[in-house]
């Protein structure tokens, strides 16, 4: 093979069935390409289901620190029959595919132009192991062993992660490392190796983490002082609720009383959580949930009248397909319209929209804060590729010296201070009243919360002048919220060139490699992450001072689009869309394909050099 | 109906222990219809959080939507109130409780609020045994959109049009027991007698507090052929028995015969004395007070009193093992793990 030796860069996809306990030996693989200090990325692809259905996990090794999703399998585990066809077309040419070998592969599965891997997976698994579980379960763990020697990954940095896996349970370390070797030594004994696409040591990492974004979001309400959470289970947002409790039964149980400084909820459906949600804010604490699109749907009367009653909310949502019977597995950035108008009336919410754990766990925090401060729901508009897969990112910091912006909450002193409290009166001229909480002041401050049949006193009136006022108010609090919420990201000093990508969230790793390749074949653009809505004077002008604003999102009908056609009055013809939705993370290739054609340019596989 | 509440009070008002004379205790003037059962229903609440010496901004109203829900602004203008969303008052209260254990919360709802659009939530909130007292001002209709039954409506009932319920009525008083409420009681917003020493009761309870309360509505099912018209009402009831409140600290005086006489001792100290008219009925035994329901059905008879209690309840924060502390209270210092416990976490995420 004339191939030249790649360092760091290939894709390996692994083809399992469900609930069969691949899923860890997939995690031991790429932990150990993290912990010999190279750029992983792996993606879940996963049904709806239990077990007994396919299941795949890509893992993308990149030296440049590509995180994004990319075409093309280099190498393929297939241990999975049922989808061998499938696994098998999807291997690049020159590629490799790996295969349980105890029984002879069917012809047809062979393609002349793809190497094949095989290794008796199942039968050395038997004859090393008796117990039915355990032949199972090592059969992975011999798969790995064969990538190790395969893939030239540092055994060490597996057993290490063995010894901290199994650290209390070592009786376990040692059918594993046997498992393992099998692997190695078959290898050894039967193939050349390494590959020409190899992992080789290095420091790009530093002091980079590997963390789930859900885990994140959790860790975030803790530290956040998020007091009550209520919820109720929707993939992919379940592991939200699951960390933040698990965090806080570690980080917030009284060490003298032993009593939770926390309360947490599994409400009887989406409308119940968000109303126990409404309930703790409106009484001082600051509680949030977490769901997906369907839940949002459920939720969108009682979001309405925290928008119009004016109380904080956190809401984490954890975008997927749609609808409930669609693909609740798969990824997508479709639920931006559903969130940012939520309910009846005229309503809108303020989004967030992180990209990496590190800002899952910032904007979580950061999201309290804005609720509080800004007295509406902030909604968290993350997704499942961010949420339930592992992401390399920066570690996790908080300052010390960081407070609590609770808000315009008056105390029992402010009270005695006033002269006449108004709940909804626009004291400060930002359109943002005081508030009061329940149990504050005996003679002072107590309101009747409801939505808008009601005056600057929280008097019941239905008096047209009354409502138009609020409404104006209301609208003054949105302006006054573009100088409260993140900044976008702006990728250069000055907007310099004709044309500039526009991008959010998870298209974030693939956009930028996009931007990179575009460079590289002297196509220069400018670039702008959103960090969230409402849009401020930054993103306006980046629109207006480019010809062409490519807008990278993924959903198919351009929801990011019509938002900056609705809020900044952006010029439809300017925003060129770039769309995927095909429930998989986008790639550069798509972008990069969908923007030559854009600019008339011909297209060209960029990708799996 | 009056559109200026008269300020004018009898100087010479009593007060109660905190100083404050009993309207203090009232809130904004009611706009229900006159004579609607509901206004007896806040005035009762007024008399009630009056004689129990109750600070109001220690309470919370909160309530769904429908004309019993916009009650709470017609009595404790001094307490925080909540006219949340149509049947969701329950997870409203419960976040509300969770965020502050220490206050009363007030729950009001009406029959289409609570067995109609609202049936998941109440479920799911006695299920929790939030620390709440749950009002349903129940008239078998929908008020605010003039005369539908509700489906608290008995089959057979005629409403104001002539229209006649094909479909069999909830018993909300039966399902909450059925459910596992810890408190249970019926009443008739005509009989303030009854009704005061119920709600100090419920206000008592450290856990779910039901009142289910026949509510008339005067504009919309007052009918003959209703069966929750005023006149039904008052020819149907059967109590279970009458009933003092006594507070804590305070002899039992009322003088009953031999035999009659049941006590119920609360959590604080104080107790519920029950002049029992139905020997066969123990507001303790869960199948006694549902017999006594049955029986009562059996007989078009609507059973009013107490009719079942459970003294020892366990509600949600203890259920949860929340902080004594309430959570609306916990600053960062108790709240936020800080800069060194998240090096470590990062630690163990390398």
């Amino acid at each position: 093979m004339e191939n030249k030796v790649k360092i760091n860069d290939f894709v390996v996809r692994f083809a399992n069935v469900n609930g069969t306990g691949s899923a860890s030996a997939n995690y031991l693989f790429t932990k150990a390409i993290f912990k010999m200090g190279v750029f992983v990325t792996p993606k879940n692809i996963f049904p709806s289901n239990i077990q007994g259905l396919p299941t795949w996990y890509e893992v993308r090794v990149s030296e440049k620190g590509y995180l994004g999703r990319r075409e093309g399998i280099d190498l393929m585990v297939a241990v999975n029959p049922q989808s061998f066809a499938k696994d098998v077309a999807s291997v690049k040419p020159g590629g490799y595919f790996m295969y349980d070998s105890s029984k002879k592969l069917h012809e047809e599965f062979i393609r002349p132009d793809v190497n094949y891997i095989g290794i008796p997976l199942m039968q050395m698994s038997n004859d090393a192991f008796t117990d039915a579980r355990q032949r199972q379960l090592f059969k992975n763990i011999i798969y790995v062993g064969a990538l190790t020697a395969l893939l030239d990954i540092e055994f060490s940095a597996i057993e290490g992660l063995l010894a901290d896996q199994f650290k209390g349970k070592e009786k376990l370390i040692a059918p594993n490392i046997k498992a393992l070797q099998l692997g190695v030594e078959y290898v050894k004994k039967n193939f050349t190796y390494p590959l020409e696409f190899r992992v080789q040591r290095r420091d790009l990492l530093k002091d980079w983490i590997m963390m789930e974004g859900n885990a994140a979001c959790g860790l975030g309400a803790v530290y956040a002082g998020a007091t009550v959470a209520a919820w109720y289970p929707i993939t992919p947002s379940t592991s939200v609720v699951e960390n933040f409790s698990e965090y806080a039964a570690e980080m917030r149980v009284d060490k003298e009383t032993g009593k939770n400084n926390f309360a947490i909820v599994q409400a009887e459906d989406e409308l119940a959580a968000i109303g126990m949600v409404i309930g703790a804010n409106w009484n001082g604490a600051r509680s949030f949930t977490a769901t997906s699109g369907p839940g949002v749907s459920l939720m969108n009367e009682f979001l309405g009248l925290a928008y119009f009653a004016e109380i904080p909310a956190v809401l984490i949502d954890v975008q997927r397909t749609g609808p409930s019977t669609g693909m609740p597995t798969r990824t997508q950035q479709s639920d931006i319209m559903e969130a940012a108008y939520a309910s009846h009336g005229d309503t809108k919410h303020v989004l967030l929209f992180p990209s990496t754990p590190k800002e899952c766990f910032e904007m979580t925090a950061e999201a309290f804060d804005l609720a509080e401060q800004l007295q509406t729901p902030v909604i968290m508009m993350t997704d499942l590729d961010l949420g339930m897969n592992d992401h390399v990112c920066p570690p996790l910091v908080w300052d010390d010296k960081r407070e609590y912006k609770r808000g315009k909450v008056l105390d029992a002193e402010a009270l005695e201070s006033i002269k006449k409290f108004g709940r909804y009166l626009d004291v400060d001229g930002d359109g943002i009243p005081y508030r009061t909480i329940p149990g504050t002041h005996p003679t002072k401050g107590s309101y009747f919360t409801r939505g808008t049949s009601r005056d600057e006193y929280a008097v019941y009136t239905e008096d047209s002048d009354a409502y138009h006022r609020n409404m104006d108010r209301l609208i003054k609090k949105w302006h006054t919220a573009k100088e409260y919420v993140p900044a976008p990201h702006v990728y250069q000093d000055k907007n310099k060139h004709v044309n500039g990508i526009l991008f959010f969230g998870t298209s974030t790793y693939s956009s930028e490699e996009a931007m990179d390749i575009l460079k590289e074949e002297g196509i220069l653009v400018d670039a702008m992450r959103l960090k969230s809505f409402p849009f401020n004077k930054t993103v306006e002008d980046f629109i207006n001072q480019h010809e062409k604003v490519f807008v990278i999102e993924q959903n198919r009908d351009a929801q990011l689009k019509s938002l900056l056609m609705i809020e900044l009055q952006a010029d439809p013809k300017k925003l060129v869309s770039v769309l995927n939705y095909d429930g998989m993370p986008i790639t550069a290739d798509n972008i990069l394909n969908q923007i030559k054609k854009s600019l008339s340019l011909s297209t060209s596989t960029v990708k799996a050099n | 109906m009056t559109y200026v509440k008269p300020k004018f009070r009898h100087p010479e008002l009593p007060k109660n222990k905190l100083g404050y004379t009993v309207d203090y205790y009232e809130g904004a003037l009611s706009t229900l219809c006159a004579g609607c059962g509901h206004d007896s229903i806040s005035a009762a609440v007024v008399q009630t959080c009056f004689e129990m010496n109750i600070e109001p901004h220690r309470l919370a109203k909160l309530s769904g939507i429908g004309c019993s829900s916009k009650t709470p602004a017609y009595f404790l203008s001094n307490s925080h109130g909540f006219n949340s969303v149509h049947g969701r008052m329950p997870s409203v209260a419960t976040g509300a409780n969770l965020a502050n254990k220490d206050l009363i919360y007030f729950g009001v709802s009406g029959d289409g609020d609570t067995a109609s659009i609202g049936m998941g939530q109440f479920v799911h909130v006695i299920r929790r045994n939030l620390n709440m007292i749950y009002i349903v001002m129940n008239n078998g209709c929908y008020g605010l959109t003039k005369g539908q039954d509700s489906a608290t409506a008995d089959e057979g009932s005629k409403n104001k049009t002539g229209h006649v319920n094909l479909f069999e009525g909830i018993d909300l008083s039966s399902l909450a027991i059925e459910l596992g409420a810890t408190f249970v009681a019926q009443s008739f917003s005509g009989d303030k007698a009854q009704l005061t020493p119920l709600i100090k009761a419920a206000i008592k309870h450290p856990g779910f507090a039901f009142i289910n309360v026949i509510s008339p509505c005067v504009t919309f099912n007052n009918n003959v052929g209703s069966t929750k018209s005023y006149d039904y009402v008052r020819h149907h009831i059967e109590a279970t028995s009458t009933m003092d409140f006594v507070p804590e600290m305070t002899e039992i005086t009322a003088s009953y015969d031999e035999g009659s006489l049941k006590t119920v001792k609360m959590h604080d100290g104080s107790s519920i004395a029950l002049h029992k008219l139905a020997q066969d009925w123990d507001p303790l035994d869960k199948i006694s007070a549902m017999n006594a329901i049955q029986h009562a059905k059996q007989k078009h008879e609507i059973l009013t009193g107490l009719l079942y209690m459970q003294p020892e309840s366990v509600e949600l924060h203890q259920l949860l093992n929340t902080s004594n502390k309430p959570l609306n209270t916990l600053t960062k210092k108790e709240l936020c793990p800080g800069s060194v416990a998240l090096a470590d976490i990062n630690a163990g995420l390398r």
